[in-house]
């Protein structure tokens, strides 16, 4: 598809709603007591209840409950007293019974909101509900000519289903919000948030309507948005079509799309006449969920601290940046390992800037998170202590730190082992500036000259010849009075 | 109460069904009659009396998050009309 001329797509406002669909960490499945473990073989964890077999019955499972009740109180939800499945009828080889249970009329959770920061400034979007529901199993579609094959180990994997207002207005705002629920189940620890897995998945219903108009457009619904930049990406895509297609006169088609990621467009893939009619009723299997104020209260108590208000904290307890301190707390294990270091007494701003610089550079270039770091917070502090001592420069601490981070060994053994110990000696320093000075006549005499930036190429050889392991304030100093 | 030849058409593609004509007039008639004979429970003043969407005085009938046993996977594909040695086959179908 051609651009469309920027012009065109700022006359316009997009309103996107997203729903996302969430796997819960739990063990077993959300009605029967299969693993819901990843990558096992196919067909390994199944039972009569989740593969459908006649006069099987369901039973929920009261972790999945409270997980989506944890959840909603996050997000601000009001927590229904009163809930119930329902069935949802439809055909397709991955879902065993003919029909999905999930919530209709009356879900556990609705009415809440989530904020997130564009480009500093806070914006609430709402959640219109949290439901439960239960996941089909997988398709395979490729390389078997006509057949697919089924594989119904993720039928009845717990899900929640969070289905925003349509209060997003940008595709920026939908990847921020993405985020925004993504960290917080993992704060939870209600959802691992793998997006490659398909543990956290997005559907997103898009329109565009001129700038100044208050009724909605005709919206499409795009499928399979399984990254946040595919998020960002396809809803991009959507709305230039959409523009162009209502510059040009034409009408937007109410439909489903699917982004395809390798061509970075979305197709047609149903309209709405095909669309399913899904004939919901009460599933009469389960019987009603009452929950009491007093259960609510008690998971109220047992909810960690979230990121915004632990980013705000560190803002002002350690005296972070701001930036920092929203990297920091972006991860639960992440900004634990921070408050351990700081804890054991390393200086909260060194910590920081080690974690932000060193460590998460080492982490990045191995695609690791902080939960396969082997690097112990203590060994940062013992680190930090090494440096105080003047034992090691910061320079060659950089060089510690990745041993240490590599190896798991303790800063002071490597130390040892390689003989890194800083060269505070005057008389070894003072033979290294002389030999610099030697090598060096040219550059000497403009430095005499009065070309005194020249200080740093001299340290820089004194340095190299020492392999990094003068004292540089010594180096500094005793080069001054040398040159002078 | 009369339903319409579309409306049976709707149904049974729903369900897969293929009806030949003479079926959808059997089956709508049928159908009729029984929505018919239903509609007599709407003589009744349901106005204050609760919805019931189960028969059972029971709530909140949960299970913790333990593991249990699973079946063996030939168990499982035993009775499927077509699979392979790992998973149920079928045919070629596209959401």
């Amino acid at each position: 598809m051609k651009d469309v001329d920027i012009i065109n797509v700022l006359k316009y406002e997009a309103v996107i709603g997203l729903e996302v669909h969430a796997q819960m960490l739990t063990d077993t499945k959300i009605f029967c007591s299969c693993s819901t473990k990843f990558g096992s073989e196919p067909d390994t964890q199944t039972c009569p209840v989740c593969i459908g077999m006649p006069g099987a019955l369901p039973v929920l499972n009261k972790k999945a409950l409270e997980f989506i009740i944890k959840t909603g109180l996050t997000m601000n939800c009001k927590i229904s007293p009163y809930s119930r499945f329902a069935r949802k009828n439809y055909f397709y080889p991955d879902l065993p019974k003919g029909y999905q249970i999930t919530q209709y009329e009356l879900p556990i959770c609705e009415h809440g909101y989530v904020e997130i920061a564009v480009d500093g400034e806070i914006k609430r979007i709402g959640i219109i509900r949290i439901h439960m529901e239960e996941d089909a199993g997988k398709t395979i579609h490729e390389g078997e000519g006509n057949y697919s094959l089924v594989d119904l180990n993720r039928a009845g994997v717990p899900l929640m289903e969070i289905v925003s207002e349509p209060d997003i207005r940008s595709p920026r705002e939908a990847m921020e919000y993405m985020k925004k629920l993504r960290t917080i189940l993992r704060y939870l620890g209600v959802c691992d948030g793998n997006m490659e897995q398909g543990s956290l998945r997005c559907d997103a219903n898009v329109s565009v309507r001129p700038a100044e108009q208050k009724e909605f457009g005709v919206k499409t619904e795009i499928k399979n948005l399984n990254s946040f930049k595919f998020v960002e990406k396809a809803l991009e895509y959507e709305i230039k079509r959409q523009v162009k297609i209502l510059e040009e006169g034409g009408k937007i088609k109410q439909e489903t799309r699917l982004w395809n990621s390798e061509r970075g467009i979305t197709e047609s893939m149903r309209t709405k006449e095909e669309a399913h009619d899904y004939r919901y009723f009460p599933e009469p299997d389960l019987v009603p969920i009452i929950v009491d104020q007093k259960w609510i209260d008690e998971i109220q108590a047992s909810l960690p601290e979230l990121p915004d208000i632990k980013r705000k904290r560190f803002v002002s307890e350690y005296g972070l940046a701001e930036y920092d301190a929203d990297l920091l707390t972006s991860e639960r294990p992440l900004a634990d390992w921070y408050e351990e270091a700081v804890r054991l007494g390393g200086q909260p701003k060194a910590v920081s800037n080690w974690i932000m610089v060193e460590l998460m550079r080492l982490l990045n270039e191995e695609n690791k998170s902080i939960e396969g770091c082997t690097l112990k917070p203590k060994q940062l502090v013992d680190m930090f202590k090494l440096i105080e001592k003047g034992t090691i420069s910061g320079k060659i601490a950089k060089t510690v730190f990745e041993e240490m981070y590599k190896t798991g060994k303790d800063a002071e053994d490597i130390v040892r082992d390689k003989g890194l110990e800083q060269i505070s000696d005057e008389a070894a320093i003072d033979k290294a500036i002389d030999d610099v000075i030697a090598m060096h006549p040219k550059e000497v005499e403009r430095f005499r000259a009065g070309e005194e930036k020249l200080i740093g190429f001299f340290v820089g050889q004194v340095m190299k010849l020492t392999k990094g392991k003068a004292n540089p304030k010594m180096v500094n100093e005793l080069l001054k009075k040398k040159l002078s | 109460m009369r339903i319409s030849k579309e409306e049976i058409e709707h149904i049974a593609s729903l369900a897969r069904l293929y009806l030949s004509e003479e079926e959808k007039e059997l089956f709508g008639s049928q159908l009729s009659s029984i929505l018919d004979y239903m509609e007599k429970l709407n003589e009744l003043d349901t106005k204050d009396i609760e919805p019931t969407s189960h028969v059972l005085p029971l709530s909140n009938v949960m299970r913790d998050d333990t593991l249990g046993y699973s079946i063996p996977r030939s168990d499982a594909l035993m009775n499927a009309p077509d699979r392979t040695d790992k998973f149920y086959r079928v045919p070629k179908i596209i959401k």
